[in-house]
């Protein structure tokens, strides 16, 4: 046997090759990236705590584990984000071409808006993904870069002070809302851990979590663009 | 109450090859207590007596045991009225002056045989990869004999009630098979009969569904919403269990 045919034939590529088996990748991925997004929403609004708390917060995430800690943490994060990203972007394209021909007059009993968007909803979130990650990440601006190297607090005002990166930050936000109120509930299913009797709770834990996530991040350029906090 | 006089706009398709069109007839005079398949009947009495082609559409038992009547009426298969079949669907669930959209059950998995005529044999050929016991079991044996939870017991029967329609993949925005494959498994992996060959046929049945080239799930549970027999979702979850855990154990077997 060639070594790709071992490698096509190796278990997990038969799972991933198969239609359950990448959906929960997907499941599994996503609820790494939703643990992410619950962490990085509750740092985030250290800002309220005031400059220091944020600062500190900030410098913490920079040097834990001797600065290997966030360098882990990336990785983990990419390497998740890429299976996800990649599995759905299969998925999609599966589905699409199983109903080859779309019926005249198109029909939804139960199906929400937002599961039926999540693949648009999914690539505004990457290419916000990509924009948050070279302004506040890598700060490609040198005008923030220089504020971010002495005080990560008020790089972020400055930052949110553009009213073309709060709106198109709000945006984002509100398809990452979409995109948890459908996803959220639906690790619970393709796990194999819901039932009729869970179904409800479930589905509100869903809707719930997704609020939180959009009312906390939104929050942040609100404050600033609207109330003048931190100006 | 009064006949009614509808619009029907009808998929029309000589075979596999012929380009389909909606062509539109006039229903007049319909009795409201004829079935959804009777109207159907009456329409086509009158186009064979003006020297045209019948609708073909697919039927046998009309009584919602068969599986075999497959029409999608406006966007939904079986028709808007939950837990039936379009057999079992009354003319009298509409109103004179209505247009009722009448298409095939559609996916790339089942080819148009004509008109309203699908080929649904992928989902036989699913229940034949795994959709059964390989002993004889013999002849039914006596009540409680073979101790079976409750809960099972109604889980497995419930999963039972599948008359493999193929209206959740038609209903299905991704045409996936999940839920009729997901009730021929548990109806069987529920019950101890079956529980020795759980993990052959769990994998069997789902490699073969992909094989065939159906959509994955979403998780939106339109199938569950059309399903005439109502299964539950729940079989779904299960399945997406049962395969984690069968591939597992093959993978360390
Ligand atoms: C912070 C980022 C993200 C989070 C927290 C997230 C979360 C989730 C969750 C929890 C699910 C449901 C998994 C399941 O069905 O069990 C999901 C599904 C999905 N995600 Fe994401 N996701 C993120 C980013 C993305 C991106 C960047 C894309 C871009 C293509 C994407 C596309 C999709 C699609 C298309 C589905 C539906 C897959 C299916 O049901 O078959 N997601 N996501
Ligand atoms: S699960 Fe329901 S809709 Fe699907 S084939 Fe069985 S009876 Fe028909
Ligand atoms: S004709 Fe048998 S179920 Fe409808």
């Amino acid at each position: 046997m060639s070594a790709l045919s071992c490698c096509i034939h190796s278990a997990p590529c038969r799972f991933w090759n198969s239609s359950i088996g990448k959906k929960i990748i997907v499941a599994l991925t996503g609820i790494v990236l939703v643990g992410f997004l619950a962490g990085h929403l509750i740092g985030n609004l250290l800002i309220f705590q005031g400059e220091h708390a944020f600062n500190d917060y900030a410098h913490f995430l920079q040097t834990m584990l001797h600065g290997y800690g966030v360098w882990i943490a990336r990785i983990f994060l990419l390497t998740s984000l890429v299976l996800h990203v990649t599995a759905t972007i299969q998925l999609t394209i599966a589905n699409r071409a199983a109903r080859n021909i779309e019926y005249q007059r198109p029909a939804t009993v139960t199906a929400s808006a937002s599961s039926r968007m999540m693949i648009w909803s999914g690539s505004t979130i990457l290419a916000f993904i990509v924009f948050h990650i070279f302004h506040y990440t890598v700060r490609v601006s040198p005008e923030l870069a220089e504020i971010g190297a002495e005080n990560p607090h008020a790089m972020v005002i400055a930052g949110f002070s553009n009213i073309l990166v709060s709106l198109f930050y709000l945006i984002a936000m509100t398809l990452l809302c979409s995109h948890l109120s459908h996803g959220v509930g639906s690790i619970f299913q393709t796990l194999g851990l819901r039932s009729h009797k869970t179904a409800l709770p479930i589905d509100l834990f869903s809707r719930a979590f997704a609020l939180f996530i959009w009312l906390g991040f939104i929050s942040i350029p609100i404050a600033i663009m609207v109330f003048g906090f931190g100006k | 109450m009064a006949n009614l006089n509808l619009t029907l706009k009808v998929w029309r398709q000589l075979n596999a090859q012929d380009h389909g069109r909606i062509e539109t007839y006039d229903a007049k005079d319909i009795p409201t207590e004829a079935s959804f398949l009777e109207m159907l009947d009456i329409v086509n009495e009158r186009i064979v007596e003006d020297g045209g082609e019948p609708i073909h559409f697919d039927h046998d038992c009309r009584e919602g045991i068969c599986g075999m009547c497959s029409l999608t009426i406006d966007g939904v298969p079986h028709g808007q009225d939950r837990g039936v079949t379009v057999c079992q669907l009354h003319m009298r669930k509409f109103k004179s002056g209505d247009t009722i959209w009448i298409e095939p059950f559609r996916s790339k998995v089942f080819p148009l045989l004509r008109d309203l005529m699908v080929d649904r044999s992928a989902l036989d050929r699913i229940v034949a990869a795994g959709g059964y016991i390989d002993i004889r079991t013999g002849a039914a044996q006596d009540a409680n004999a073979l101790p079976i939870e409750k809960d099972k017991a109604e889980a497995a029967f419930e999963a039972a009630a599948c008359i493999g329609c193929a209206a959740c993949v038609a209903a299905c925005k991704n045409s996936s098979a999940m839920l009729f494959v997901s009730a021929k498994a548990a109806h069987l992996n529920y019950l101890p009969q079956g529980a020795p060959e759980k993990q052959k046929r769990t994998l069997a049945m789902v490699r073969q569904m992909d094989e065939e080239g159906f959509g994955n799930c979403t998780n939106q549970y339109e199938c569950e919403a059309v399903c005439p027999k109502e299964i539950s979702a729940d079989n779904i979850a299960k399945l997406n269990r049962d395969y984690a855990i069968a591939s597992f154990k093959e993978a360390v077997s």
